[in-house]
């Protein structure tokens, strides 16, 4: 493999190599750079690069590796992480204009064990505008291409951290899902992604966007590779409420173990009409594939399942309208230099500052929060949420685990959707339900359809199945061939 | 039924500043997505609890004990305007 498609390969080769010494942390670091020359112009999946501290990590892993000193399982791999995420001294823009020059004075946790586990941050990854998006095409610098086909979107909101890993610019990357902004660009882009149990992983210094469903994740082409990094930014942190604070388990001890037995269940509501022929084609294969694998297969219904994107986008839209309300102007972020009073200035700043879907939702999560509305909107989605979450409750009495297409289609074409925002929301069917519930959810590559665009398929679990998860998806991919596909470029 | 009258008493809640073509564009646009969200309607939700959050949730308490702050000029040096290691904003008392 040419020196600058290093990043292509696993997780476990590369450490391979370099614990016996056929290539340095530096050289690994080098190569992920140099590809990123050689596509990123095509694929603009990065926001900033991070030079510095990529190297800066790399040399203390290669120091180490020298003095034969143990180092972490993901020591030396690049990743890139969605630029929603703190990165101490290193600018985080949230994908926004009123962000662009804000310098975090601290770390997300997330970060923090980056460095903890020697992980080298190649760049900050591209999204939608503060992760509202399902096409990366709110992002305020530049739209992240497909790159299976460049006139395509990438998916959204993480569609830089799906991009970064799929044209192998970077082995690793960290994206966040409140609706599936892991799980759709995953799909889209032909890799492995993971929508961790909330809770799961810290969410201290994750730009806030709906806090009750926000949940940051790994993105990987292999499910072994999500596995570990999964592993590396899991944990209970003191720093986040709504932290879980029980063990993790090592996901990745038993990823190869069989699934004779399992108890898959398919939603029968995702592969009806809305759901594309290929794709519904493909979904189908794979429950083939799955009970040849030794699984029983069940239907199950989510009868609240069509309420989902009223539900989830009522609660979503209010919950970042209150958290977006810290964007004024007096601390930090963009101010309006025409103001001459504070009210001026509110107005100006959030006005010059957020992009068109940012304003859309707060001027809405504004709306059914206001007085008159609060029953009618906010707190009916609120109880249908509890009927969606006991949909699942229920299925569990029956399954261990549920199968449905990640997304009803392919990636779309770019510019096709975006003037129409409900039929962009339209395509979140499939993922957000697992946000409404707090559930894991996990999507694979499954297929291709006739234009040679992937196909992802989901699996989503009771809370803290991660482990079941991860080894059903492992063993799936180990019986395919999908994930070994690339992008010609 | 959505109107721009709605739309520019939501935009002042918000703190948005809109053009002209944006008040029009957000009427009509939220007139089709409220419209939708409209289906929850004939969801029966009689004596369901809402559910504000996915995992049952208790309070989180810390050791009461001296942490490391921030420190003041790391945070200030991402505010617009700053004096005398304060924020800066324009007058206020003006404004109702």
């Amino acid at each position: 493999m040419p020196a600058t498609k290093l990043c292509f390969h696993t997780v476990k080769d590369l450490r391979k190599a370099l614990l016996n010494r056929e290539i340095s942390a530096v050289e690994l670091v080098d190569a992920s750079y140099k590809r990123i020359e050689e596509v990123e112009d095509n694929v603009q999946a990065f926001i900033s690069l991070t030079k510095d501290l990529a190297y800066k990590t790399a040399k203390e892993v290669d120091e180490r590796i020298k003095i034969n000193a143990d180092i972490p399982p993901l020591a030396g791999i690049p990743i890139a992480v969605k630029d929603v995420i703190c990165t101490k001294g290193y600018t985080t823009t949230g994908g926004s204009k009123i962000l662009e020059n804000f310098v975090p004075p601290y770390n997300a946790t997330v970060a923090k064990k980056l460095e903890e586990n020697m992980i080298p941050i190649i760049g900050k990854a591209n999204l939608d505008e503060f992760a509202m998006g399902s096409s990366n095409e709110n992002s305020a610098f530049s739209i992240a291409k497909n790159p299976w086909n460049f006139k395509m979107v990438p998916g959204g909101s993480s569609g830089g951290s799906a991009v970064a890993v799929s044209s192998g610019e970077t082995v690793i990357s960290l994206g966040t899902d409140t609706g599936g902004s892991i799980r759709l660009p995953a799909s889209f882009c032909g890799v492995v992604g993971m929508k961790p149990t909330y809770g799961r992983v810290s969410r201290f210094g994750l730009m806030a966007y709906a806090s009750s469903l926000d949940q940051i994740g790994p993105f990987g082409r292999c499910v072994e590779d999500v596995a570990l990094t999964l592993q590396a930014i899991s944990g209970y942190d003191n720093m986040d409420s709504t932290s879980i604070n029980i063990p993790v388990p090592d996901y990745s001890a038993t990823l190869h173990h069989d699934i004779k037995g399992l108890r898959i269940g398919v939603i029968s509501e995702m592969l009806g009409e809305g759901t594309n022929p290929e794709v519904k084609e493909a979904i189908l294969n794979s429950i083939k594939i799955y009970e040849n694998l030794g699984a029983k297969i069940e239907e199950i219904s989510i009868p609240h399942n069509q309420y989902a994107i009223a539900t989830y986008y009522i609660i979503a839209m209010a919950e970042a309208s209150a958290n977006l309300a810290r964007y004024d102007g007096v601390k930090y972020g963009h101010r309006s230099k025409d103001a001459k009073n504070i009210m001026d200035m509110y107005m100006n700043s959030r006005a010059e500052g957020f992009g068109d879907e940012v304003k859309r939702r707060i001027m809405l999560g504004t709306y059914t929060l206001s007085s008159g509305y609060y029953d009618a909107y906010y707190k009916k989605a609120q109880q249908v949420r509890a009927l969606i979450k006991k949909d699942f409750d229920k299925a569990w009495e029956k399954v261990d685990l549920l199968i449905s297409p990640t997304c009803p289609t392919t990636a779309f074409e770019i510019g096709s959707k975006i003037s129409d925002p409900l039929s962009m929301y339209l395509m979140d069917i499939g993922t957000i339900t697992a946000n409404l519930a707090g559930i894991p959810g996990i999507s694979l590559p499954c297929g291709f359809d006739s234009a040679n665009l992937p196909i992802g398929i989901q699996l989503t679990g009771p809370v803290l199945s991660e482990e079941i998860m991860l080894r059903a998806a492992y063993n799936f991919e180990q019986s395919t061939d999908f994930h070994k596909a690339n992008p010609a470029i | 039924m959505i109107t721009k009258k709605d739309v520019e008493h939501v935009a002042k809640l918000a703190r948005l500043a809109l053009t002209e073509e944006e008040k029009e564009k957000y009427t009509s646009q939220f007139s089709d997505i409220l419209d939708y969200f409209n289906q929850l309607r004939e969801v029966n939700t009689e004596n369901v609890e809402p559910m504000a959050q996915p995992v049952p949730m208790q309070n989180v308490m810390r050791e009461d004990k001296v942490e490391l702050p921030f420190i003041r000029d790391e945070i200030l040096m991402n505010a617009p305007l700053e004096e005398n290691g304060y924020f800066k904003v324009p007058k206020i008392s003006e404004e109702g």
